[in-house]
């Protein structure tokens, strides 16, 4: 067989402990045994691979899908899925999910006393185009309390979930919004050591993809796991 | 150019809302050969209590050991639409059920052969980055020789990745514990 290529470990400091107590959940939820270091094997660099066939016109819409406009503040939020090695990563599958403008979620279990939208369902999907690049246009959510600690609020995020071209690189994470107070205090935001691994969450405003009269526009690009220089292994 | 890679948040609380859609809890369906089979059990936080809120993703060959994708350069045939990925969220008690066939062997380090398995990719509220494990089978006699298995040097823990077959039946038990005397073996790849 060839020799396979796998994908390289984030460097220190740039991913989170799945044990950070100021957040509270991670305690009872962190494995509390070391992880078993194992080889990339032809099981871990193959992954599942989706295409444009998943996804439907209004899907990366998220203010066209029902027949109302949503409340709340538009925005265009674009930018480029790249690997470590700065190669975009094409034809890849982004799912999106968020609160709406008041900070609620259409979820049964959100109990946040702040109104639901009957124009806004906070879900949305892509898959990027040949440059890796991507588009979503949606409305900013607001901030809204959770019950991790005393008067404590998630700054304005939004929810990303995406594959890439292996198992290995399959990346769920929140893009957040330049400026927001909130930043500091987040515990969830600042779970990474890292300051360019936080950076790395926070979108930038851009004037470029403001379209006038209509929505502001915002850019962040979303890195994932590289492939190694060399093969690990001959398999 | 060497770009930091964008770090890991957890999937929070309402992830049913963006990781449903895409739910493929039967993917038997999809597959004209191999052994059909059902993998259910249920996820426990370190307290022992089910976890509500959490979302399991599967990642297997077909019935030949071969993976849906073009890294995978082996001589062997794919299985029509069978891609190989399941995603099931826990229900309220923990619970998951997912259907799909037995995947084949696939080859491992060196010249090795891994016995049938299955990757799995956990995530959850309260955990801020996804975890790897794997399933294997009780009723696989490669397990033994298995490259995997055989670097969890507690060898008393290796069996928190095997799946029990349910008497005669197609049907496997496999639970996850995330802490604990039980806890599920957990792979940084
Ligand atoms: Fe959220």
């Amino acid at each position: 067989m060839s020799a396979l290529i796998g994908y390289k470990k984030p460097a220190a400091g740039t991913q989170p402990n799945y044990l950070h107590p100021p957040y509270q959940s991670s305690i009872k939820r962190a494995p509390g045994k070391p992880l078993v270091l194992v080889p990339q094997t032809l099981s871990e660099i193959t992954g599942p691979l989706f295409g444009h066939e998943l996804i439907g016109p209004t899907d990366n819409d998220l203010t066209k899908q029902h027949d109302g406009e949503p409340i709340g503040e538009r925005i265009i939020l674009s930018g480029r899925v790249l690997d470590e090695n700065g190669r975009p990563v094409p034809r890849t599958l982004i799912e999106v999910w968020q609160a709406n403008s008041t900070g609620r979620y259409r979820h049964a279990l959100d109990q946040h006393d702040a109104p639901l939208d009957p124009n806004f369902t906070g879900y949305g999907r892509t898959v990027t185009d040949d440059e890796g690049r991507y588009r979503f246009v949606s409305i900013k959510p607001g901030a809204y309390p959770w019950r991790n600690h005393h008067n404590a609020w998630r700054p304005q995020h939004i929810h990303f979930s995406l594959f890439g071209p292996s198992f290995m690189t399959r990346l769920v994470t929140q893009m957040y919004f330049p400026g927001d107070p909130l930043l500091p205090l987040d515990p969830i935001f600042n779970c990474v050591t890292d300051q360019r691994a936080r950076d790395s969450m926070i979108s930038t405003f851009d004037l470029e993809t403001t379209i006038p009269e209509f929505a502001l526009g915002y850019r962040w690009d979303i890195v994932l796991r590289g492939r190694d220089a060399t093969p690990m292994e001959k398999q | 150019m060497a770009l930091v890679p964008t770090a890991s948040q957890t999937v929070g609380p309402y992830l049913h809302l963006g990781l449903t859609a895409l739910t493929r809890a039967d993917i038997a369906k999809d597959a004209s050969k191999g052994e059909k089979i059902v993998i259910s059990g249920r996820v426990f936080d370190g307290e022992g209590q089910p976890v509500p809120d959490a979302l399991l993703e599967f990642w297997q060959a077909n019935a030949d050991g071969k993976y849906a994708h073009p890294d995978d350069l082996q001589d062997k045939p794919l299985d029509g639409g069978f891609l190989g990925f399941g995603r099931v969220p826990t229900d309220k008690d923990g619970g998951f059920r997912f259907a799909t066939v037995k995947p084949g062997a696939v080859p491992g380090p060196g010249n090795s052969l891994q016995a049938p398995h299955i990757v799995v990719c956990v995530f959850m509220r309260g955990m801020l980055r996804h975890l790897y494990t794997r399933i294997y089978f009780s009723d696989e006699a490669g397990n033994a020789d298995d490259p995997v298995l055989g670097l969890i040097e507690d060898a008393a823990r290796r069996p928190t990745l095997v799946a029990q077959r349910q008497g005669g039946k197609a049907e496997y038990h496999w639970d996850i514990h995330m802490q604990g005397q039980k806890e599920t073996v957990f792979f940084d790849c």
